[in-house]
């Protein structure tokens, strides 16, 4: 019997052939914890009684989410955080070094591995070909301790892509277009894996937006094929004898496929308050959509290849008055890179502030919290009532191409007429 | 054990940022002052007035959203028997099951708000003492049982030593 990419990294976690359905314990590659999730992890970790990290050198602490600290109450979190970390010998990732996700397809994820993480985005891994899974601070505890969890074998739905982009379209509006049309239970329990002709040219950063969002229609993972475009991204950091191929088998079972031929996709938007309302962007009702605020960041959406997009569009060009635009960098090493291209002094003479590379504004905990009535177009994954710190403000998610278009125009805009 | 409840009904989609929204970030690790504000953006009333034994009672796809585990957490601490809705978010549901809150599917269409409610978790069975109706909810998969009665997952760890082989 073939298998799915879901079904062959867990069965070889399991040591055993495994189908859909079944209930395995497997071993982990990587578990990770953030700031927001840690310290619970930490103290559930404490509450088990060991006296070591089952995998110290594969277990991660993360100070992304309120880095820097905006509150003693965080700073203590901190704190504790790394004398933790100091403790029992994980790695420690500081405030400024970036998003979990986005450090850990740098540093730690290759293919073919099981990871899980204290964060629904953790099924960003999928970029690289790897079972990532989002898991409370408990789950992860027991992880650190014993270097294994237990799963359910998801069913896997097949998304079959063909075609190309056509200008102005990007990966974020082919992963709204398909939480839109599956709705935000629409994969719970299940894999996504992303297949087809389609496949070959997306970057690991249009992969890793992709399967960011995988847990926007309630997914388990997002998964794609490992082939060169993952060996190019895991050589650029040193870590190309980390990469192997990997693709489902051709006769692998599927729940159902989605088929989608890029060259139909149009700019996409969520509109609040939920990540599955979508429209295209040329819809009439997102016309005159004034935004006070755009938000470019995140673990979805603002690596180097999201910057050059970025900056490609402002450039020259400066944010309407009306509109400000916060610029945080998914990692340390992007904003390096950001540095080196001389895109960030070209942003910053559009008019952008630029935020420390980390979370904070996208989960409503500091750097860039809307007021009351305030609408802000993220490029971020998630809109619902509250996510960036008032419930009576309004967050919209596009590309950032749309980010972009929306900055010079102070309101939702296609970002089509910007690019040729 | 079989005491009764009042239902608090809730909609479709409430996400873990109705429940414990970024705001309060910061009251993570006071977990009784985060509880103050449990499901605060989604009905204001709740945290103020929920009593030990009453029941949240939901719609679709309950708990939607991110990881943190403080969702069902500060729940618990409300001191919620129950959480009922027709469907659940997958980390949601497992988080729940680990910090040993009972959370079952059922048709909640049949309970209204400020019903008075029984629930037998052993049979999997809500009894609503208001309309008089015996409510069927699915069961909770069999290994996640055995973690909810252990009282959740560390307490489960700890009795048996780690998973099973």
């Amino acid at each position: 019997m073939g298998k799915t990419l879901a079904e062959k990294i867990i069965g070889e976690h399991a040591g055993r052939d495994v189908s859909p359905g079944e209930i395995v314990v497997a071993k982990l590659d990587l578990c990770y914890v953030q700031d927001g999730t840690g310290p619970l992890a930490a103290r559930e970790f404490e509450g088990l009684g060991r006296d070591r990290l089952a995998m110290p050198d594969r277990t991660v602490i993360f100070l992304d989410h309120a880095a820097p600290s905006p509150r003693k109450e965080l700073s203590n979190d901190h704190a504790f955080l790394r004398q933790f970390a100091a403790t029992f010998g994980s790695h420690l990732s500081e405030i400024g070094e970036g998003v979990c996700h986005q450090v850990v397809l740098e540093r730690f994820a290759a293919p073919g591995q099981l990871i899980i993480g204290a964060d629904s985005h953790t099924c960003t891994n999928g970029g690289v070909g790897a079972f990532g899974t989002g898991m409370g601070s408990t789950d992860v505890a027991v992880a650190m301790a014993t270097g294994e969890t237990w799963f359910k074998v998801p069913d896997t739905i097949k998304i079959d892509l063909t075609g190309e982009f056509r200008p102005g379209v990007y990966s974020k509006d082919l992963i709204l277009f398909l939480i839109g049309l599956m709705g935000a239970d629409g994969a719970t329990y299940k894999a996504l894996e992303f297949v087809g002709d389609g496949v070959a040219a997306l970057e690991v950063s249009d992969r890793a937006a992709i399967a960011n969002m995988a847990v926007e229609a309630g997914a388990k993972t997002g998964i794609f094929p490992s082939g060169e475009k993952t060996k190019e991204f895991l050589a650029r950091y040193g870590r190309e004898n980390e990469w192997r191929e990997l693709r489902p088998d051709d006769d692998a079972r599927y729940e159902r496929t989605i088929k989608t031929d890029l060259k139909d996709l149009v700019p996409m938007v969520a509109l609040p308050h939920y990540v599955d309302n979508v429209k295209p962007v040329a819809d009439p009702e997102c016309a005159g959509i004034k935004i006070d605020q755009v938000f470019f960041g995140s673990c979805t959406n603002c690596r180097i290849e999201d910057i050059r997009v970025f900056e490609s569009i402002m450039h020259g060009r400066k944010a309407h008055e009306g509109t400000r635009v916060l610029f945080a960098p998914a990692s340390m090493s992007v904003l390096k890179q950001a540095v080196a291209e001389g895109l960030l002094g070209s942003l910053l003479d559009s008019g952008a502030t630029i935020v420390t590379p980390g979370c904070g504004a996208c989960v409503g905990v500091h750097g860039g919290i809307l007021g009351d009535g305030e609408r802000c177009l993220a490029t971020s994954n998630r809109n619902f009532k509250g996510r960036m710190g008032n419930p009576n403000a309004f967050v919209y998610l596009g590309s950032p191409a749309t980010a972009a278009a929306t900055a010079i125009k102070g309101e939702l805009a296609d970002p089509r007429e910007f690019v040729s | 054990m079989n005491q009764e409840g009042r239902a608090w009904k809730f909609g479709d989609s409430i996400s873990t940022d109705h429940i414990t929204p970024g705001r309060f970030f910061h009251l993570r690790s006071k977990l009784d002052e985060l509880a103050k504000h449990v499901l605060v953006d989604a009905r204001e009333d709740f945290a103020r007035e929920v009593r030990p034994g009453d029941f949240v009672v939901a719609g679709g796809n309950f708990g939607l959203g991110s990881s943190r585990e403080h969702a069902a957490v500060v729940i618990k601490i409300a001191g919620v028997k129950a959480v009922l809705a027709k469907s659940f978010a997958r980390i949601f549901y497992r988080n729940a099951i680990n910090v040993g809150l009972p959370v079952l599917v059922c048709n909640t269409d049949e309970i209204n708000d400020s019903d008075t409610l029984v629930l037998d978790v052993e049979n999997s069975v809500v009894i609503n003492k208001t309309s008089g109706e015996r409510l069927s909810c699915q069961p909770i998969p069999p290994f996640m049982r055995e973690i909810l009665d252990s009282g959740g997952l560390v307490n489960y760890i700890k009795e048996h030593g780690g998973f099973p082989k």
